[in-house]
């Protein structure tokens, strides 16, 4: 089990850093493209805040905060909206993942652009959701629940 | 990146395994585990594999060593010393491999060596591609996400199966 920390430099660091991680982290998904970074740094970075809120705040502000069962339902919505970015092309006859046949009102080549970051998103929940639900999994021991 | 530096790094590296391997008390060998992918993240990096290096530094320092964390809290930090057989069998495993890898590497192009075949054959075409094609500067990025996507795809299942794998493994076993 988890406690929150005794220490107020802790917690209000703790404070602090999420937010602005996450912030970081939505950086780093919506510029993978010009940028190091993409869906699958973005979402461990995104799940790193819950973790630094759990160890830092204790295991119950962690469940305050995630549920589960929502974490489970992000993480497959994640990989049916890559599945989705991949099957809307096919409506129009294209290919499987060939993001320049979206229906989108933008040319091809910007049509890749947006369907890399569709499923750069997709990637990005998944990973954020499974990491969180892990850790949720992998901490709990004599939670009642 | 200069080579002194890359040397000193991958000394550094093999300094932390052995201190990860070494240790009997097993916090600070998970410790010195999360250095090592810092470590790790650093030499990516000063090889100029910046995308790799970022997803070393959230994985294998970051997520990685938490979860380690959390595995010690609901085991021990003991470690149990391995048989003294097993012990000597990994050895020569660890040395045959080792040789067998380092017989190989010659074979390799040099490093960064732009006639090596694969920078003759694939990456000039994601190189000239990915602006015109994707609008994306960033050649990683659309090597991943467009050029290799199904791999993409089905890494995220692999992760989202992992994920459920983890869940339902272990949950807590209700009394019935």
């Amino acid at each position: 089990m988890i406690e929150r920390d005794d220490s107020v430099v802790v917690t209000a660091f703790v404070r602090l850093l999420a937010p602005t991680i996450q912030l970081f982290g939505l950086y780093v998904l919506v510029h993978g493209h010009e940028s190091p970074g993409g869906g699958f740094q973005a979402g461990v970075i995104l799940a790193a805040t819950y973790l630094a809120l759990a160890l830092g705040l204790g295991r119950e502000t962690l469940d305050r905060r995630v549920n589960e069962r929502a974490c489970l339902a992000l993480a497959a919505g994640g990989v049916a909206l890559y599945v989705l970015t991949g099957v809307l092309p096919m409506l129009g006859g294209g290919p499987f993942l060939d993001y320049g046949e979206l229906p989108l009102p933008v040319d091809a080549v910007r049509a890749r652009y947006f369907g890399i970051l569709f499923i750069e998103t997709g990637v990005g929940l998944t990973v954020a959701a499974t990491i969180v639900l892990i850790f949720c999994r992998l901490v709990d021991r004599d939670r009642p629940s | 990146m200069s080579e002194p530096v890359v040397a000193a790094l991958l000394v550094l590296l093999v300094l932390l395994a052995v201190t990860a391997i070494r240790a009997s008390d097993l916090l600070p060998a998970v410790v010195a585990l999360g250095g090592y992918g810092f470590v790790m993240a650093l030499t990516w990096a000063a090889i100029g594999a910046v995308d790799v290096a970022f997803t070393e530094a959230v994985v294998g320092a970051g997520a990685t060593t938490v979860f380690m964390l959390a595995a010690l809290l609901r085991t021990s930090r003991r470690r149990s010393p391995a048989p003294e057989r097993l012990r000597w069998v990994a050895l020569a495993l660890v040395l045959v491999v080792g040789l067998a890898i380092a017989f190989v590497e010659r074979a390799l192009p040099p490093f960064g060596d732009p006639a090596a075949p694969p920078a003759l054959h694939v990456s000039p075409r994601y190189l000239e591609g990915a602006v015109p094609e994707t609008d994306t500067p960033n050649v990683v990025t659309a090597v991943l996400a467009d050029y290799r996507s199904y791999d993409t795809l089905m890494e995220t299942v692999v992760i989202f199966t992992a994920g459920l794998g983890c869940w339902l493994l272990l949950r807590r076993h209700e009394p019935r």
